[in-house]
């Protein structure tokens, strides 16, 4: 009798036991152990530095001495500083100098490419080598080919059309462009890549019903090949206004973000809060600034998507 | 750019998989939520400001109780340090002048290990190394951060050990005072001191038909020897440092070779942004018609220290200015020919006009334990204050030196007074291996001029605003100088204000 009397109550224990059991034996268990090493990477090396930046946006701290709780405070000195309508605007400038030059650009060589029937391995291994170049070397060769004395590479390239010399970096009209000549080049060469695939994908077929009706090659590109890669288009178009907004290694290494600010970016911006002055940086006025920028771009890409969700399914 | 393109075309094709995955996922969120809050827990309980291990650490703040007995007790317990005294790039034959002198201490203090790493002052480069706690235990900066770091208690107080070596009452107190925090103790020890200089090439001097036994002696005399230098060899004959805050301390310099002065100090303390004077006005027009009217100025603008010694060493520079120590650095790094070089005093013009000076300093990192800051203090004597003090420092120092093509007797300033000075510079007399007379345009005159220091309040700060009023007078030919100094000194007060 005492054996069923107390068999009664724990009934319910067994039920959560095999409920344990049935979540272990469908893999829950297993599941945990690999997403653990996931977790705590991902814990150490992102989510802690985002709470962190977060926490530090609201101090004052040089990460020496004891930090202080300043409230919003630096969100409003980062929105007084001159240097930031100037760092938003040079950004939005080389955005708009990279959509001008760098989005298609990827397109062109990889319709052309596309069109290759020999040695396309070839033409894409070439196409993608300087992404497999580090940037800073990318950039100290292309800083030699800038030397803006007639002796330079490009300005006696120049030489011999009888043009030039120009100053490339050193100066701050030409300085900007300088940058996203020598971004698209070391940068085109992945979207390409991707191109390349979606326009291989593409049915022959569709090419074929073009010919039929008499379509000429700007037709077909226009009717055919355009709204095949749209997808793929409105992606990568996101992924490089988010890239250029966080432009950084060039003009760090091209110019310091010189001459007199020309080439100053939000990311550089943050980069000079946090280490510009040697005796210890503002990382409070750059947490904040990093938080505003990842702000505006979460907001933007959720309206980019919001407005283009209908046209990123093909027709 | 081409990661997050790589991310998401992977990211796209497994896009169905993880709709299904999230469907499961989301019957455990449950459990994964507090894991995942308990992992962050713990990664927070780990973070530098949340663990309490910052307060058992050594106070920077507080005078050591270590005085000279309680090293001697803990003399023999073995210790190591890393000290930061080679620069990047240095040649095989610097490093080996320098590993023979770390021998030559650990003979002396043979329970002292000590380890050089390469270390190199950038205003950028030591500010994140700071925060890291990634710096040597011993390392040098510029006077300029002296106050500064002592204020916020980021180098050590080592007053009591510096006081034991038995001559901290001899440095100068002019030069001493940028070491010390307000009641006088001493953080960091000054072991170099230089004066600005113009540094010129010899060899361009004379293909442009010039003397370089006669440097230019006013500024309109750099202006038309840049100007013949350009013409006749086709580099530039004047350059300018840019970047990296030097701009603004090559304007300084300028300014103050006018008379003019960045800062003034009002009798309540109160600090005033003068960026805007007539003595900086001048030195920018003056850079502008050498950029812009001569074209003297090569074609190259964004000059930093490092860049400008390389240029210069290279033939591509025929004059600048910088501090009267280059010549090491320039040897070391550049692989200068000593025939190139030649060096004079700026000249002053003005009623109060004086040269920039500066120095180094050396300073022992906070996360030192006391034995550490013991060895530290014994490594910054013997390695860089013996050799000024005593003959005995100075011919070992000088030895090490010469054995290893280094050079030896480079123009410098005193860090203690002129007679111990004209002492050391005598007791290395056999051993001076640079070409002294090429310097003479700069060591017969430079005792006899003023010397002004920088700016006390912000200056690395100071120097980074007037960075980008340089660059713009040497690449907008249209630059309006009066609004960009305006504008600059309105930055700096506000910094200033804010304290």
């Amino acid at each position: 009798m005492s054996a069923v009397s107390e068999a009664v109550p724990v009934s319910e224990p067994i039920e959560r036991r095999s409920g344990l059991r049935f979540r272990i034996s469908r893999g829950g268990l297993g599941t945990l152990v690999f997403l653990t090493p996931m977790l705590v990477v991902f814990g150490l090396f992102a989510w802690f530095p985002i709470v962190r930046a977060v926490v530090m946006s609201v101090q004052e701290t040089n990460l020496v001495s004891e930090p202080t709780f300043v409230g919003l405070n630096n969100f409003a000195r980062v929105l007084s500083d001159p240097q930031f309508g100037t760092a938003v605007a040079n950004t939005a400038w080389f955005a708009l100098l990279a959509l001008l030059f760098g989005f298609p650009v990827p397109i062109i060589l990889a319709v052309l490419m596309s069109e290759v029937r020999r040695g396309r391995g070839l033409y894409s291994a070439l196409a993608y080598l300087p992404v497999v170049i580090p940037p800073v070397v990318s950039v100290l060769l292309w800083r030699f080919f800038y030397d803006a004395s007639p002796h330079g590479v490009f300005n006696t390239i120049l030489g011999w059309v009888g043009a030039g010399p120009l100053p490339w970096l050193q100066s701050s009209a030409s300085a900007m462009p300088s940058i996203v000549i020598e971004a698209t080049w070391a940068n085109a060469g992945a979207t390409v890549i991707i191109y390349l695939a979606a326009l291989v994908a593409i049915p022959p077929e569709l090419y074929d019903a073009a010919d039929v009706d008499g379509a000429s090659i700007w037709q077909k590109i226009r009717n055919v090949t355009l709204p095949q890669l749209r997808s793929v288009l409105i992606v990568t178009l996101i992924l490089q206004l988010i890239a250029t907004a966080q432009l950084f290694t060039e003009p760090l290494l091209f110019t310091s973000g010189g001459p007199n600010n020309a080439t100053l970016t939000v990311l550089l911006l943050i980069y000079r809060y946090a280490f510009q002055n040697s005796l210890g940086g503002d990382y409070g006025m750059a947490a904040a600034l990093s938080l505003m920028l990842a702000a505006f771009l979460a907001v933007f890409t959720a309206g980019y998507y919001r407005l283009t969700r209908s046209w990123s399914t093909s027709s | 750019m081409t990661t997050a393109i790589d991310h998401i075309a992977i990211k796209m094709g497994s896009v169905r998989g993880e709709q299904e995955m999230s469907r499961r996922i989301s019957r455990r969120s449950t459990w994964y939520g507090p894991i995942a809050l308990a992992i962050i827990g713990i990664v927070a309980a780990c973070s530098p400001t949340a663990s309490p291990s910052a307060s058992s650490a050594p106070n920077p703040s507080q005078p050591t109780t270590g005085g000279p007995s309680a090293s001697a007790a803990a003399a023999h317990q073995p210790v190591t340090i890393t000290v930061g005294v080679l620069r990047p790039g240095a040649t095989q034959e610097a490093v080996d002048a320098l590993n023979l002198q770390i021998s030559e201490f650990q003979a002396k203090y043979p329970w002292i290990t000590v380890e050089p790493e390469e270390y190199n002052w950038t205003a950028p480069t030591f500010t994140a190394a700071l925060a890291a706690g990634t710096l040597p235990d011993v390392f040098t900066i510029p006077f300029t951060d002296g106050k500064g770091l002592i204020a916020q208690h980021q180098i050590v107080n080592i007053d009591a050990r510096v006081r034991a070596l038995g001559y901290a009452d001899k440095f100068n107190p002019n030069v001493i005072v940028n070491g010390q925090d307000d009641k006088g103790a001493i953080s960091a020890v000054p072991i170099a001191a230089y004066g600005m200089s113009l540094t010129y090439n010899r060899t361009l001097f004379k293909a442009a038909g010039l003397d370089p036994d006669k440097p230019p002696t006013t500024w309109d005399d750099i202006r038309t020897a840049a100007k013949t230098i350009a013409a006749k060899t086709g580099v530039a004959g004047y350059a300018e440092m840019a970047t990296e805050n030097t701009g603004g301390w090559q304007l300084t310099t300028s300014t103050y070779a006018l008379g003019g002065r960045m800062e003034t100090v009002g009798t309540d303390g109160k600090v005033t942004a003068t960026l805007n004077n007539p003595e900086t006005k001048a030195a920018l027009e003056r850079l502008k018609a050498m950029r812009w009217e001569d074209n003297s100025m090569g074609s190259t603008f964004d000059y930093a220290w490092g860049s400008i010694n390389q240029a210069f060493a290279a033939g591509q520079v025929g004059m600048f200015t910088g501090g009267s120590d280059l010549y090491t650095a320039m040897v070391q790094n550049n692989s200068l020919k000593p025939d190139d070089y030649g060096v004079t005093v700026i000249p002053l013009e003005g009623a109060d006009a004086g040269v920039l000076g500066g120095g180094t300093l050396a300073a022992v990192n906070v996360v030192t334990t006391e034995a550490q800051r013991d060895a530290a203090v014994n490594w910054i004597d013997f390695y860089y204050m013996q050799k000024l003090l005593t003959q005995e420092g100075a011919i070992a120092d000088a030895q090490a030196l010469k054995a290893n093509n280094q050079p030896v007797g480079v123009p410098s300033l005193p860090i203690f007074d002129k007679a111990t000075y004209d002492a050391s510079q005598q007791w290395i007399k056999d051993y001076i291996n640079v070409p002294t007379a090429q310097m003479t345009p700069f060591t017969s005159k430079i005792f006899d001029q003023k010397i002004v220091t920088e700016p006390t309040a912000h200056t690395q700060e100071l120097y980074a605003a007037l960075d980008p009023v340089v660059q713009a007078v040497l690449t907008d030919k249209n630059a309006d100088i009066d609004a960009l100094l305006t504008k600059a000194n309105q930055q700096v007060q506000d910094i200033i204000d804010k304290g």
